[in-house]
């Protein structure tokens, strides 16, 4: 015995499933959004972008919007039209009927239509002494954790925009700002590397990897190892902020959605269908290609279409 | 107080904190950090639900650092919950409601 039965369920709201959302209700579909919860990581409501500061490069704002502004208007959007939230986890799914079935925990939602945007979470380092040391000098959110760095010595591991985006974010705070990188090029955008090529207190270790954190109730530094011929350092650093990319957020539909083996979900080419008919997927959680917000956006416009239609042929 | 949380300062912290009968929680937050954000309304409710028994205050680390670094919050959000003047419990991270509620049960 279902909670509540509807037309649309999203699950996520980051930029694509709140595109997905507006365009949904408009079509008077009275979509429910079941978001997730609260967390520091990114699979939360509101997604990758609540744990960012300034978003340059979505287009509309030439002066820049904080993430979590660009995706409480987003939600505003949405809930204009008549979109509903629940900041819950889904905890299970069953699509292998309709209509397809979703859990929070005991409560049951069903669906005559899915589209998932549960996007993706950041990657960590693997390394033994994480669980230990994450919140006392180990972040994978700069935003949250930058401001308690003043004056020190601190490394941020990776070389994407993100790991660029974020050093530069935290040279407000630290003294210097060491990007770890296991290879000699960045793979960030142009400008993003000519800001932090130009910034003093971003300084380079390249071909390196770290291969211990050490402190014992937090960070005292970090040992690297070479990825050219194996050499090993260690660093006196109080804080390490990890960046390093994204691992989508399927585990939910493993074994239920046909997807890459790194996790993403596989959509047929030019469509956000899955393998299940009337289950559709967008933004991060089925693109490790682009993985931008616009991007993001513009496949959840794209999934609210499909469904739409989708619906519609099924009268 | 429109939302039954208690804003600390530097100069109010340690009155609240030793003065209180209910165990309280502080949350130690700023402006700038959206996982923050994200769990002031779960905050709110904690805190109308448990009027009585639980108080629930907040602290801004940019205003009022000092105390952020008496106990060694190192990363935002952080909640400590006081018993009788001490920290007694410390959940670092953005949580959801369903967690909360269960790491706080000890206390109510």
């Amino acid at each position: 015995m279902s909670t509540s039965h509807h037309r649309v369920l999203i699950i996520g709201s980051g930029p694509a499933g709140l595109t997905a959302a507006i365009y949904t209700a408009r079509a008077s579909l009275q979509p429910l959004i079941i978001e997730g919860e609260p967390s520091s990581t990114s699979d939360q409501p509101g997604g990758q972008l609540m744990l960012t500061t300034e978003v340059e490069n979505f287009p509309g704002f030439p002066e820049g919007i904080m993430g979590p502004e660009l995706m409480t208007r987003c939600r505003e959007q949405a809930a204009r039209f008549g979109a509903q939230f629940i900041t819950e986890k889904v905890t299970k799914v069953d699509f292998s009927a309709r209509p397809f079935k979703a859990w929070v925990r005991d409560t049951l939602y069903t669906a005559d239509s899915v589209i998932v945007s549960t996007g993706a979470q950041s990657l960590m380092l693997g390394l033994p002494e994480e669980s230990r040391l994450i919140g006392h000098g180990l972040s994978t959110c700069a935003t949250c954790d930058g401001f308690f760095f003043r004056g020190q010595n601190i490394v941020v591991v990776g070389g994407g925009d993100s790991a660029l985006e974020e050093a530069q974010f935290l040279t407000k705070f630290a003294a210097k700002v060491t990007i770890i990188h296991r290879r000699d090029t960045l793979r960030a955008s142009k400008i993003m590397q000519e800001r932090a090529f130009a910034n003093e207190k971003i300084e380079f270790l390249w071909n390196s990897q770290v291969t211990k954190l050490l402190g014992d109730e937090k960070v005292t530094g970090i040992e690297v190892a070479s990825t050219v011929d194996g050499t090993t350092s260690t660093l006196d650093v109080t804080g390490v902020f990890v960046a390093i990319g994204h691992k989508p957020n399927t585990g939910l539909f493993e074994g239920i959605l046909d997807m890459e083996p790194t996790g993403y979900l596989i959509t047929k080419p030019g469509s956000t269908y899955t393998n299940i008919e009337g289950v559709f997927a967008c933004g991060d959680v089925q693109d490790h290609t682009y993985r931008q917000a616009i991007t993001a956006a513009g496949s959840g416009c794209m999934a609210a279409i499909d469904c739409e239609r989708w619906l519609e042929a099924q009268h | 107080m429109a939302d039954g949380i208690v804003t600390l300062t530097s100069e109010t912290f340690d009155e609240m904190v030793r003065g209180s009968d209910t165990p309280i929680l502080v949350d130690f937050w700023a402006e700038w950090c959206g996982p923050c954000k994200q769990i002031a309304p779960v905050l709110a409710e904690l805190a109308t639900e448990n009027k009585g028994k639980l108080t629930v205050a907040k602290l801004n680390v940019d205003d009022h650092g000092d105390i952020a670094m008496r106990f060694n919050v190192m990363s935002i959000p952080t909640l400590i919950v006081f018993k009788q003047g001490e920290p007694a419990k410390r959940l670092v991270g953005a949580k959801g409601k369903g967690q909360l509620v269960q790491e706080l049960a000890e206390f109510l």
